[in-house]
């Protein structure tokens, strides 16, 4: 059969390229071009070509930035995805408590990122806060405005408790779509609870826990706005993870060609580790089907 | 191996049941002989998925109690009981390889490794998987799943009983076959106490020494299946059993003849039955007829290939009877002859035994 050939088909994909025109590719653009830049202000600008970004693999700042990111998502994860499958386990399966710890679950989900930063910097707050006063009372040296490791733990415990409801609700949906026929099987050969739980539980999560921890890596990876607003990266550095650091770069110092460089790079490394779950994620679905 | 026995059992899933309707399974008492097939056959719904739950532990009664060789096992766990169970969807644990599927029941039993070794290679080479024994189990098709679940519950020597709830359910047509057969001699060679659950009269009647019919919760009637096709105890046994089923027509009786329609049919035997009186005749044992016998209206004729399927009305009812392949219909049949060998006469729903013989 031959095949006719119409350039006109063209113009049907002109409103998606368009679209993704205006929505990304050039405000991303905007940025390359700024990487690639110096300026003095005036609205100046002089060739720089890869001298930022040089500068940027070579700063301890970003380097610092990006490993206390790694680890504050490395940290976050180790938390939420055990307890958020703990949560799911022990949710009741059907009945007016299941609905009641669903609505109860999905609450945390469903509050602003600043309106979270804003109820834990009160709520650790040694003067007026309930969690921060009652520690001081009870004799608990606890400030995260002025130690690190304090302010370490409210970072983090708030994000477990914004966010370990999305795993748990996730595990959930995974764990209802087993047919009780399995558990029968599974009293039958005598299995013990960690046995249905490692060969029938864990394997049947599996595709949504792999999602819930992508979801939760690039979020945790991204996040800027809670630990903004309850430490402001303090104290000194020791909360200043990679998207408050860019902020402080491009917006406040102003320095836009290494902010521009530094945010590409970023992007990269976000782009690189999801298409590496990507790719995991499909060859565990091929092994899945057949 | 066990006897199980069923004494008084009854259950309903409301916890205050109020009439014998809010029974999912009326009471009932049965024996299952060791070493038997049975196929527990009733249409959806009829309560042989509950009975069967019973057996097996998952379910505890409401009432009665369910002995193994005479021992008491109404409310103990399903662990306890040593039964195994094949479910509708095959249940394999993905993960595992075919080897560790098999070994699974005994490695929680705490059997010694060699002993695994040795009994699941046995149970490979029962069930003609030992060249997959080391394959993962996911990625396996339907009937080679169901096949391990079944090798997961015979590689316990010990095992008391085999359940099967409809285990062919999401089979190939063509696999079924050699499934059921392999069933069978699997049977016939190590005697294990089988009970299956089925809605398909052919699995039933070719894998099960004895079929148990349930209908809206209760046994109708246990029989080998030449019984259950010549002498069908309720009319829903004639009805479900059979293809086409019986015909089931309204009839008043007196001694040796009933009235259909108007028309006097010979019994071949003496009947005493009141109440909603309806005579069964199943379409084998119709005869069309030009002349005489009782008048009736062909509707269409059905070819299936071995025989035909004639749709005759009688009084507004339709019947059926089946025709040879070579016969011939001709348009001017008017009416249609019961033979008497194949009558059974009804009396509210229940078969009236003849006068002068012993209950069937």
């Amino acid at each position: 059969m031959n095949k006719t050939v119409n350039q006109k088909a063209w113009f049907l994909v002109l409103p998606v390229l368009l679209l993704v025109a205006f929505s990304a590719v050039i405000p991303l653009m905007t940025v390359v071009n700024y990487s690639v830049q110096d300026t003095f202000g005036r609205n100046e600008f002089f060739w720089a070509g890869l001298e930022w970004f040089d500068e940027m693999l070579h700063s301890e700042r970003m380097w610092d930035a990006l490993g206390r990111q790694l680890m504050f998502s490395a940290i976050i994860l180790a938390i939420e995805v055990p307890l958020g499958i703990f949560v799911a386990l022990n949710m009741p399966k059907s009945g007016f408590w299941a609905s009641f710890c669903l609505v109860l679950m999905s609450l945390p989900l469903l509050i602003p990122w600043n309106v979270v930063g804003t109820i834990w910097q009160i709520f650790g707050r040694v003067d007026i806060g309930l969690l921060g006063y009652t520690l001081d009372k009870i004799g608990i040296n606890y400030n995260y405005t002025q130690d690190i490791f304090d302010a370490w733990v409210t970072v983090i415990v708030m994000d477990v408790w914004h966010w370990t409801s999305l795993v748990a609700l996730l595990a959930y949906a995974g764990l209802q779509s087993i047919p009780d026929a399995y558990y029968q099987a599974a009293k039958i050969d005598q299995a013990s609870r960690w046995s249905v739980f490692r060969y029938i539980e864990l394997p049947k999560m599996a595709g949504v826990l792999m999602i819930a921890i992508l979801l939760r890596f690039m979020d945790s990876f991204m996040i800027y706005t809670e630990p903004f607003v309850v430490t402001g990266g303090g104290p000194g550095n020791a909360t200043t993870f990679l998207s408050i650091d860019l902020v402080k770069m491009a917006i406040g110092q102003f320095d836009l060609g290494p902010a521009a460089a530094f945010s590409l790079m970023y992007f990269l490394v976000i782009m690189a580790i999801s298409w590496v779950f990507y790719t995991v994620m499909t060859t565990m679905d091929k092994k899945d089907g057949v | 191996m066990a006897k199980i026995t069923l004494d008084n059992l009854a259950h309903s899933y409301l916890a205050k049941p109020k009439s014998e309707n809010d029974f999912a399974l009326k009471e009932l008492n049965h024996d299952w002989a060791d070493g038997e097939a049975y196929a527990l056959l009733g249409a959806s719904g009829c309560g042989k998925s509950t009975l069967l739950n019973i057996i097996s532990g998952l379910l505890h009664p409401s009432q009665g109690r369910i002995l193994f060789d005479g021992k008491d096992v109404t409310h103990a766990p399903t662990a306890e009981r040593n039964i195994a169970q094949v479910f509708q969807f095959p249940v394999v644990y993905d993960t595992m390889t075919v080897r560790d599927n098999l070994a699974f029941p005994l490695r929680n039993r705490g059997r010694d490794e060699a002993y695994i070794v040795e009994r699941v290679q046995e149970i490979a080479r029962m069930i003609g998987m030992e060249d997959m024994l080391n394959r993962k189990a996911r990625g396996l098709t339907a009937d080679a799943k169901q096949k391990i679940s079944l090798g997961r519950g015979m590689v316990r020597k010990d095992v008391n009983a085999l359940l099967f709830d409809e285990p062919l359910t999401v089979i190939d047509p063509h696999m079924k076959w050699e499934l059921r057969t392999q069933l069978k001699s699997l049977h016939h060679e190590f005697g294990h106490t089988m009970i299956y659950v089925t809605h398909d009269q052919t699995e039933a009647l070719t894998f099960a020494d004895k079929v148990v019919v349930m209908y809206d919760g209760r046994v109708v009637q246990i029989g080998t299946p030449q019984e259950l096709f010549e002498r069908p105890a309720h009319t829903f046994v004639g009805y479900f059993i059979g293809s086409p089923g019986m015909n089931v027509l309204p009839a008043t009786v007196s001694g040796r003849v009933a009235q259909v329609a108007g028309q006097t049919v010979d019994l071949g035997a003496d009947y005493t039955a009141t109440g909603k009186v309806e005579l069964g005749v199943r379409p084998e044992f119709v005869t069309l007829s030009q002349n005489a016998g009782i008048p009736a209206r062909i509707r269409r004729v059905e070819d299936v290939g071995r025989h035909k399927i004639v749709r005759l009305e009688v009084a507004g009812q339709e019947i059926s009877a089946i025709a040879g392949e070579a016969e011939d219909i001709p348009a001017d049949i008017c009416a249609v002859q019961f033979a008497p060998e194949g009558i059974n006469i009804y009396a509210n729903d229940w078969r009236v035994t003849p006068n002068g013989k012993a209950a069937a």
